[in-house]
């Protein structure tokens, strides 16, 4: 009895999510609009983009990934899985030589036809915002045959683990106002993208405004008109940003309130996946310590 | 440019070139990230042949193809324009092959009903539409194709504003930053069967246009007021070359990105071998092309096995070394 409340409950939810289940095969849209049919919960995945291979590992069905892209890292046991090339350079004869039943990759990744044509079914997911990870959490936990109560338990997970984040910074750290570069170009975080929205409920605010998009190409003086209390910056971008002209003379350069973070670090930081709440605990260190005594 | 160098008869050169494209296929078929082996067990395992029939067949005969479009495009070029600098992205199609694959990297995602017409068309069609119009833009631009000095400098403009629209576009949403890194390199590596055949087809149209109106690259080269004087249909025949050279470029670039700089060396590399009439030189340029593109799609595969280089690093390094070689071993000929 209690068996069947569930499956109805579990079908009620599937429904609002707007998924349609026509006898076990799960028909859905992913987020190249196109429809992807499902017929069995697949047991072989190849995974191209770091935060998805995440996002399966934190269902707890990283035993289920067969081979991942080049720069997915984590967890650590997926580390002797085989490359099977990036997101624009996937290698087409190694992923079909593995035999996988399900392929995921960004919208943005390149393959999805060719893949498609050699008969591979190609689920592509792109996680953006806050709200974007619990959605592809919950497709996932859908296509993976996971109790999407499951992944919404994950997702309670990260978010009270932000809002401890959050809690733990003292008020004299509130309110500070950040720049978060993504790219030497340079490419900032602005309130809009998913950092943004973390640097947000983390009481900080942000210099680059919703207005500009997620990621804008800003001009370097932005920044120094801007007069950010904070910057965060990966340890590879550190390096160029005191030569740039102007930048020297800025307030929060002279008082060293510069936090750079390390390579496996800003891996945390920039993808949109189950580490969420770890990239809020390193940006809550950040704002703590380099925060206004 | 002229390299002095042994010069052989121009059927022995093509049936050198056809027998090299054929073991070059045939190699094609046997090497990739899973190595021979796939080869050996493709009679009794799907999988096996799936990977030998449908990946490693379909992109080796599709670099040829396409390396022999850019070949014959690169003659057509270089005879039209009399002059050994000319390569096929002349007339401004790479540029507005790279708009066309940015403005669809773009709007992808953006209104569902852009979204249902861009997955139709795909990047490939995408790239293609934006250099016929490129091409088209350069002739309107060039007011017809009278002058080529006039058609030149339309071309080198509208693929220098074009190319910069293109960036605009990747700065405005770097996100399709990936995308369009992955088309500029040049890849051969997603060319299903499809592809293949398409590109056979306007090869096959595209060289028999070419073969048949090369008396006029031949009469051009004495000048256009010699070509004049013979009585050669010299409007006409020109705006029919340069629809072919588009025809060809477009459709190359479109399935595999922008390979660099096979359509330049190609007809070079020919030159070095035999000296001949435009009619073979066209013929030779592609059949070259399809070697040089073949060959290094397979040194592409085979030199970081089981990961794979981009191949439009290998064409430069290839095509240009050699031609370097030649030069070099003309001079030292020479000063001898």
């Amino acid at each position: 009895m209690l068996k069947r409340i569930h499956a109805v409950r579990r079908f009620a939810l599937l429904a609002l999510l707007g998924v349609s289940v026509i006898a076990q095969a799960l028909v859905l849209r992913d987020d190249r609009q196109v429809e992807v049919t499902i017929s069995k919960p697949p047991q072989r995945i190849v995974s191209l983009l770091p935060s998805l291979t995440e996002t399966v590992c934190a269902l707890g069905q990283c035993q289920k990934l067969v081979g991942v892209d080049r720069y997915s890292n984590w967890p650590e046991n997926i580390a002797k899985l085989p490359r099977m090339g990036g997101g624009i350079d996937p290698n087409i004869e190694s992923v079909v030589a593995t035999k996988p039943d399900l392929v995921l990759m960004a919208t943005s990744a390149r393959g999805a036809e060719r893949f498609s044509a050699l008969g591979i079914t190609v689920l592509a997911l792109e996680p953006r915002s806050h709200a974007d990870v619990q959605r592809v959490m919950r497709i996932m936990a859908q296509v993976l045959d996971v109790p999407v109560a499951e992944s919404d338990r994950v997702w309670r997970h990260i978010d009270a683990a932000v809002n401890a984040a959050a809690q733990s910074i003292p008020a004299q750290a509130k309110g500070q106002r950040v720049y978060f570069e993504v790219s030497s170009a340079p490419y900032g975080a602005s309130e809009s993208s998913f950092i943004g929205e973390t640097l947000q409920r983390l009481g900080a605010r942000n210099i680059l405004p919703a207005s500009l998009g997620p990621f804008p190409k800003i001009n370097p003086e932005f920044v120094v008109r801007a007069q950010p209390d904070i910057i965060m910056v990966g340890d590879s971008n550190f390096a160029d940003m005191t030569t740039r002209p102007g930048w020297q003379s800025m307030r929060v350069m002279r008082t060293q309130r510069i936090c750079h973070f390390k390579a496996e670090e800003s891996d945390v930081l920039v993808r949109a996946g189950p580490r969420m709440a770890e990239a809020a605990r390193l940006m809550a260190k950040c704002l703590t310590e380099k925060g206004q005594p | 440019m002229t390299i002095q160098g042994a010069r052989w008869s121009p059927v022995w050169v093509a049936l050198a070139l056809l027998v090299l494209s054929a073991f070059g296929i045939v190699l094609g078929s046997a090497v990739g990230s899973t190595g021979f082996e796939s080869w050996r067990t493709a009679m009794h395992d799907d999988t096996a042949w799936q990977i030998v029939w449908d990946i490693r067949l379909p992109r080796s005969v599709g670099a040829c193809a396409a390396g022999a479009l850019l070949g014959l495009a690169g003659a057509l070029a270089q005879g039209l324009f009399r002059n050994p600098l000319a390569d096929p992205y002349l007339l401004g199609s790479a540029s507005g092959a790279s708009l066309g694959v940015a403005v669809a990297l773009a709007l992808f995602g953006g209104s569902p009903f852009a979204t249902e017409f861009l997955v139709r068309l795909g990047l490939t069609g995408a790239a293609f539409v934006g250099a016929v119009l490129a091409v088209l833009l350069t002739l309107v631009l060039a007011r017809g194709v009278q002058h080529t000095l006039r058609l030149l400098l339309a071309g080198v403009i509208v693929g220098v504003v074009l190319g910069a629209l293109a960036s605009l576009i990747t700065l405005m949403r770097p996100d399709v930053l990936q995308g369009m890194q992955g088309f500029l390199l040049g890849s051969t590596s997603f060319i299903g069967w499809t592809s293949c055949l398409l590109m056979l087809g306007v090869l096959l149209v595209c060289a028999a246009l070419s073969f048949a109106l090369s008396h006029v690259l031949d009469a051009l080269s004495l000048g256009d007021a010699t070509a004049l004087s013979l009585g050669v249909p010299l409007a006409s025949v020109r705006v029919a070359l340069v629809c072919v050279l588009a025809l060809a470029t477009g459709t190359a670039v479109a399935q595999t990105g922008l390979v660099a700089f096979v359509g330049l060396a190609a007809p070079h590399l020919v030159r070095s071998l035999v000296k001949t009439k435009h009619n073979w030189m066209v013929l030779l340029s592609a059949l070259m092309g399809g070697v040089l593109l073949l060959s290094a799609d397979l040194l592409a595969r085979m030199l970081l096995s089981p990961q794979e280089m981009p191949v439009g690093v290998l064409t430069a390094v290839l095509g240009g070394g050699y031609l370097l070689w030649l030069m070099y071993r003309t001079q030292t000929v020479r000063s001898a």
